[in-house]
C-alpha cells in the first residue's frame, strides 16, 4: 500500500449539504490500470472531481507520490502531473486540434518537448494529425474524445484520469479507445478509469472497484471482478439486481 | 418628385408582371450580384435599365438643382456598377487573400487620410470640411480603440462585461486630476492612467471571479454605474457635474500647438503659419497609434499562452483547470488588460475634449461599446473596427440627410430615430449574421495550411 502512487483515505464529499461519497477508499499503484465502475449517479464522477479538488474532500485525504493534495486548488493538482480526460470530453469546440494540444502542454513544463509529445500523440491516434487544423466542435464524438485525451497527455501525466471515455461513442470507437489506453498503459502510464461500460473497463483493468451509492462496495483484480456473479448481474447481463451488500474478495 | 417615383415603380411593377410574369422577382437580379450565378440576358436589362434610370435622375437633379434626385441617382448607380466590378474580379481572381488585402488597404487610408485631404485642401482650396472630418474619424478610431480593448475581455475571454464605461471614466478622471493639481502632461499621465484603469479592473475582478453570463453582466453593470455616481457626487475631487476643465492639449515632443503658448510653439519651430488643424491631425495620430496598439498587443497575446488560455476559459472554464490554467490569474488578467485599454482611451478623450465630466460616462456608452463588439463577431478585431466605423460614422451620417429631409418633409429629423435605427439594425444583424459581421475566428497555430472555418459551424461554445 505505501508504494501508491495516488490512494484515497477514507473520503466523504458533498456538493453542499447533499452528501455524495461515504468513507472511500481506494488505491492506484504505479504503473496500473485501475478502473472504477458503478450505475448512474453512484458518485463514480464525483469521486474523479474530488482527487482534483472540486468538490473537496470534507473528511479523509487525498494522497499523491506521498503528499497531501486533499487542499490544493485544481491548478496546481494538474500540475503535479494529475492530468484528467473529464466526462463529456470538454474540449474547446472554437479552437482548432492543434490549440486544444497546446492548451493541453501548459503543464507539461517542458518548452522544447512540445514536438515531440505531439509526434508520440499523433502516433497514437493519426486520425488528430488529419484533422490538425480542424475546430473542435467540427470533429465527431469519437474525435474529440480521442483528443481529450491526447491534451490530457500533452501535459506529460503521471496518472491520466479518464471519466467515462466510452460515452455516447459506436462499440468500434469504444474499442480503438480503449486499445489506445492500453497501449498507453504498456509504455508505463498509469491510468484511472471511470466507467460505466464494465465489461471493457474490467478487462482492461489491473485493479477494479464497484461503487454504489457513493460507497465501493465491492474490490479485486479486474478479471475477478469479471467472474463475480454480482457483477456480472448488475452491470453486465442489463438485469437489475441487488448489489447493495458489500461484498469483498 | 412623387411623380417621377411613382413613375419608376409603378414601371417597374408593369415590367414585372407582364413582361417577366412573377416567377422573375424585382430582386432577384440585384441578389444576383453577391453570387456567382451565371447572369441571363434579362438580368442585363434589368442592369442596364436601372442604370438609365440612375442617370436619368442625375440629370434631373442637375437640371431641377434638387439634390435629392442627384444622391438617389447615384446610390443606384454606385450600388450596380460596384456590384458588377466585384463580381468580376471575383470570377478573375478567386484566390486572392481578400481579407488581408481589405485590412492593407484600411491601414493605408486611415495612416494617409489626413496627411493627403490636409495637402489636398492647401493645395487647390476645395473647401472640403476637415475639421469635422478630423474631428469624426477621430471619434471613430476612439470607439475603435474601445471596441479593441473591450473585445479582450469579452469576445476573447467570454466575460460579458457591460461596465466597460468604468475603466474609460477611470483613464479620463485620472489624467484630469494629475493635469489639473500637478500639472502633468499627457504623455507622462498616458501610462499612469492605464495603469490606474488596470487596477480598477482587477478590483472588479475579484469580486465577480465566480460569476458568469447574465449575473457577471449585472454586476459590472453596477460597477459601472457605481463610478459614474461617485464622480457625480465626490464634489471636492471631481468637480461633481460641473466636472474638471483646462484639461492640457498634448504637445509633439514637448512642443505645444497653441498659438498663446509661451515659449517656443510646433509652428514657430517649424516656421509654418499657425492653423488649428495640425493639433487634430496630431491627435488623429495618437489616437491611431494608440488603436493599433490595442490591436497589436491583442493579435500577439492571443498567441501566447495567456491569450490561450482566455479563449479557452471562454470555451469551457471546467476544462481549464483540469489542465492546470489558474483560472483566477487568467480572468483578472484579462479584466485588467482590457481595462487598461480602456484607461489608455479615457486618459485621450480627457485631452482631447479637454474637459470631462460624468454624462461622458454614461451607461450607453457601456452598450454602445458592447454593441460593436457583438455585431463585429466577437473576438474578430477586423469585425469590430468594421462595427465601430459602421455605427459612430453611420449615427453621424444621419446628420446630413437633406435626401430624407426632401422626401418626409422639412421637419423630418433624422437624428431623432437614431436609436430606432440602430435597433433595427441589431436584429436584423442577429437574425442574419447571429455571430457578428465577421464571425469566422483564424486559428493561432496550425499544421500546413491554416483554414478559416466560420464560426456558425460550430456549437456555442458554453460546454
Amino acid at each position: 500500500m505505501s508504494a501508491s502512487l495516488l490512494a484515497l483515505e477514507s473520503v466523504t464529499a458533498a456538493y453542499g449539504r447533499l452528501p455524495v461519497l461515504h468513507d472511500v477508499s481506494l488505491q492506484v499503484r504505479p504503473g496500473d490500470i485501475v478502473s472504477l465502475i458503478g450505475a448512474n449517479g453512484a458518485g463514480k464522477s464525483t469521486t474523479m472531481m474530488t482527487i482534483c479538488g472540486r468538490p473537496r474532500a470534507s473528511r479523509g485525504r487525498v494522497l499523491f507520490d506521498g503528499a497531501d493534495i486533499t487542499r490544493c486548488p485544481t491548478h496546481e493538482i494538474a500540475r503535479l502531473g494529475i492530468c484528467q480526460a473529464p466526462e463529456g470530453r470538454r474540449i474547446f469546440g472554437r479552437m482548432t486540434v492543434m490549440e486544444n494540444l497546446q492548451m493541453g502542454a501548459i503543464v507539461a513544463n517542458a518548452p522544447d518537448g512540445f514536438e515531440a509529445d505531439l509526434a508520440r500523440v499523433f502516433a497514437l491516434f493519426p486520425r488528430l494529425k488529419d484533422r490538425a487544423s480542424q475546430r473542435g466542435g467540427t470533429l465527431s464524438g469519437g474525435e474529440q474524445q480521442m483528443l481529450a485525451i491526447a491534451r490530457a497527455l500533452m501535459g506529460r501525466p503521471k496518472l491520466l484520469l479518464l471519466d467515462e471515455p466510452s460515452l455516447g461513442l459506436a462499440p468500434l470507437v469504444v474499442k480503438q479507445i480503449f486499445e489506445a489506453i492500453k497501449a498507453l498503459n504498456a509504455d508505463g502510464l498509469t491510468v484511472f478509469l471511470v466507467e460505466q461500460n464494465a465489461y471493457h473497463a474490467l478487462k482492461l483493468a489491473d485493479r477494479g472497484y464497484v461503487m454504489v451509492n457513493g460507497r465501493i462496495t465491492m474490490t479485486g483484480t479486474g478479471a475477478e471482478l469479471l467472474a463475480s456473479e454480482d457483477v456480472r448481474s448488475a452491470y453486465l447481463d442489463g438485469a437489475a439486481s441487488e448489489a447493495e451488500e458489500p461484498v469483498s474478495s | 418628385m412623387l411623380t417621377v417615383v411613382a413613375i419608376v415603380f409603378f414601371g417597374r411593377l408593369a415590367l414585372n408582371l407582364f413582361v417577366w410574369q412573377a416567377e422573375y422577382p424585382l430582386a432577384a437580379p440585384f441578389a444576383k450580384l453577391f453570387t456567382s450565378e451565371p447572369f441571363e440576358r434579362r438580368d442585363l436589362v434589368t442592369y442596364a435599365v436601372t442604370c438609365i434610370f440612375g442617370a436619368a435622375w442625375i440629370v434631373t437633379g442637375l437640371v431641377l438643382e434638387e439634390a435629392v434626385y442627384g444622391v438617389l441617382g447615384t446610390v443606384v448607380l454606385l450600388f450596380v456598377g460596384l456590384g458588377l466590378l466585384r463580381r468580376a474580379i471575383l470570377q478573375r481572381f478567386p484566390d486572392l487573400p481578400y481579407a488581408q488585402i481589405f485590412i492593407a488597404c484600411g491601414i493605408a487610408f486611415a495612416l494617409f487620410f489626413p496627411i493627403v485631404s490636409y495637402a489636398l485642401e492647401s493645395v487647390f482650396h476645395l473647401g472640403l470640411p476637415l475639421r469635422y472630418w478630423f474631428d469624426l474619424s477621430i471619434l471613430i478610431l476612439t470607439y475603435v480603440m474601445l471596441g479593441w480593448g473591450l473585445n479582450i475581455v469579452v469576445g476573447l475571454a467570454g466575460l460579458l462585461d457591460l461596465g466597460y464605461v468604468a475603466f474609460y471614466a477611470v483613464g479620463a478622471y485620472t489624467f484630469a486630476l494629475l493635469a489639473t493639481h500637478f500639472g502633468f502632461g499627457f504623455w507622462m499621465c498616458l501610462p499612469i492612467a492605464g495603469a490606474a484603469a488596470a487596477l480598477w479592473g482587477v478590483i472588479l475582478g475579484f469580486p465577480v471571479l465566480r460569476l458568469r453570463g447574465d449575473y457577471l453582466a449585472i454586476v459590472t453593470l453596477a460597477f459601472g454605474e457605481i463610478v459614474r455616481i461617485v464622480l457625480l457626487n465626490w464634489t471636492e475631487v471631481t468637480g461633481g457635474p460641473n466636472g474638471i476643465a483646462g484639461i492640457p492639449k498634448p504637445t509633439f515632443f514637448g512642443l505645444p500647438f497653441s498659438p498663446f503658448a509661451e515659449g517656443m510653439t510646433f509652428s514657430k519651430f517649424f516656421g509654418v503659419p499657425y492653423d488649428g488643424l495640425y493639433a487634430l491631425i496630431f491627435l488623429y495620430y495618437v489616437i491611431l497609434v494608440l488603436a493599433l496598439l490595442t490591436n497589436l498587443v491583442t493579435l500577439r497575446l492571443r498567441r501566447l499562452p495567456v491569450g490561450r488560455a482566455w479563449e479557452a476559459m471562454r470555451e469551457d472554464e471546467i476544462a481549464c483547470r483540469s489542465l492546470g490554467i489558474n483560472t483566477t490569474l487568467t480572468k483578472l488578467s484579462a479584466f485588467a488588460t482590457g481595462a487598461m485599454f480602456g484607461g489608455l482611451a479615457g486618459c485621450f478623450f480627457a485631452t482631447r475634449q479637454g474637459f470631462v465630466s460624468p454624462e461622458s460616462f454614461t451607461f450607453i456608452e457601456s452598450a454602445i461599446i458592447l454593441a460593436i463588439v457583438v455585431l463585429g463577431g466577437m473576438g474578430s478585431q477586423l469585425g469590430v473596427a468594421i462595427a465601430a466605423v459602421v455605427m459612430v460614422g453611420g449615427f453621424e451620417a444621419l446628420r446630413h440627410t437633406a435626401g430624407l429631409q426632401a422626401i418626409f418633409g422639412d421637419e423630418f429629423d433624422p437624428a431623432l430615430y437614431r436609436m430606432l435605427l440602430f435597433g433595427i439594425a441589431m436584429v436584423g444583424i442577429m437574425v442574419w449574421r447571429p455571430r457578428g459581421l465577421v464571425s469566422s475566428r483564424a486559428p493561432t497555430i496550425a499544421l500546413g495550411d491554416a483554414d478559416t472555418i466560420s464560426g456558425d459551424l460550430v456549437r456555442q461554445g458554453r460546454g
